[in-house]
């Protein structure tokens, strides 16, 4: 599976990779919703364990779309709790 | 996946839909998404641009208040020297003032080189990218028929647009951030024009109200350590001429 790690690139992981990932994410968002910054920063940094392990870099040539997009890895508590919106430099 | 990464896959998504929605010609899409591209280029420049430019605000007041404090810490000590203790009072409580706002300017100043650093990152990645992109659309015009060609296309164009909407998240994050610093600098600046940092020769009769705010907004009891600090400083120094000791700083 291809994983996006935004604002920074592409890493091609193992398939099990996803579940773990998922679980990881949900536990993630719930420990936001509860106000858990210290729960959730901890649960952030195993996620890009995963991927920090088992992930290799996609090539800079490479044109694929990601099956998994996770939000910057310097992400505030804060930015987490907002929803990414914002139309940034692309236009509606 | 519902979770965070669900959102950021969701707005991504969104963001490539809505670009590619704006073409129906294979072809068109192809050159669409690349006149985007060379677009999204400049822009990322042009972020870069602006934050080295913040970062050299940031930089130039840092130094500014650095002499500030040099000043101030001097102008303090000739002060109690000459037995005026409000006087180092005042002084002290407008160099605490600077170094508190120094700090966080120096902190900004980090933020935004790791900021410059990753957004040319990104310049390169994109630029690599774009050239990727042009050499993949020509050829999948010229070799394919109409049907494949538009399951490479949708490929190509979703891969591409993926890294476009990508890139424009970072660079508005980018922007937000250095939005806030310039509201830092422009506060810095008010404080600066308001006269909070002016050594204390440059005291009027107007400034009593001006001295007020400030040690209101500076910490008391930093000010009072400092000042005895200060006064068994001079007390210990034979107390000859301790008006003497000019541009001494304090940590």
């Amino acid at each position: 599976m291809i994983v996006r790690i935004s604002g920074e690139g592409q890493f091609k992981l193992p398939d099990e990779d996803a579940g773990r990932l998922n679980e990881l994410d949900n536990r993630a968002v719930a420990a936001v919703e509860q106000g858990d910054e210290t729960g959730f920063k901890e649960l952030w940094s195993q996620m890009l364990e995963i991927v920090a392990s088992d992930g290799n870099a996609l090539d800079g040539d490479e044109l694929i779309e990601s099956q998994v997009i996770m939000p910057p890895r310097d992400i505030t508590f804060e930015e987490a709790k907002a929803e990414f919106n914002g139309d940034g430099l692309i236009p509606d | 996946m519902p979770g965070l990464a669900g959102r950021m896959s969701t707005v991504v998504k969104a963001k490539i839909s809505r670009m590619l929605d704006k073409t129906e010609d294979p072809g068109e899409t192809l050159d669409y998404g690349y006149q985007k591209q060379v677009e999204l280029l400049q822009n990322v420049k042009k972020g870069i641009a602006d934050v080295v430019t913040s970062k050299k605000r940031l930089q130039m007041q840092t130094s500014k208040l650095e002499q500030q404090v040099v000043k101030l810490d001097t102008q303090a000590r000739q002060a109690l020297a000459q037995g005026r203790e409000d006087l180092a009072r005042t002084a002290l409580e407008r160099k605490t003032l600077a170094q508190g706002e120094m700090q966080g300017l120096d902190q900004q100043v980090k933020e935004l080189e790791a900021q410059q650093e990753e957004l040319t990152a990104n310049e390169q990645r994109l630029r690599q990218k774009i050239e990727q992109f042009r050499t993949k659309k020509e050829v999948i015009k010229a070799q394919y028929s109409a049907a494949e060609a538009q399951v490479r296309i949708s490929e190509a164009a979703n891969g591409v647009g993926e890294e476009m909407a990508d890139l424009g998240l970072a660079m508005q994050r980018a922007e937000d951030k250095t939005e806030t610093m310039r509201a830092r600098a422009s506060a810095v600046e008010e404080l600066e024009k308001a006269g909070a940092f002016d050594d204390i020769t440059a005291l009027g009769s107007g400034q009593d109200d001006l001295d007020r705010q400030l040690s209101e907004l500076t910490s008391g009891a930093q000010v009072d350590d400092e000042l005895s600090k200060m006064k068994a400083e001079l007390g210990s120094g034979g107390g000859d001429s301790p008006a003497l000791e000019q541009g001494k700083e304090s940590s």
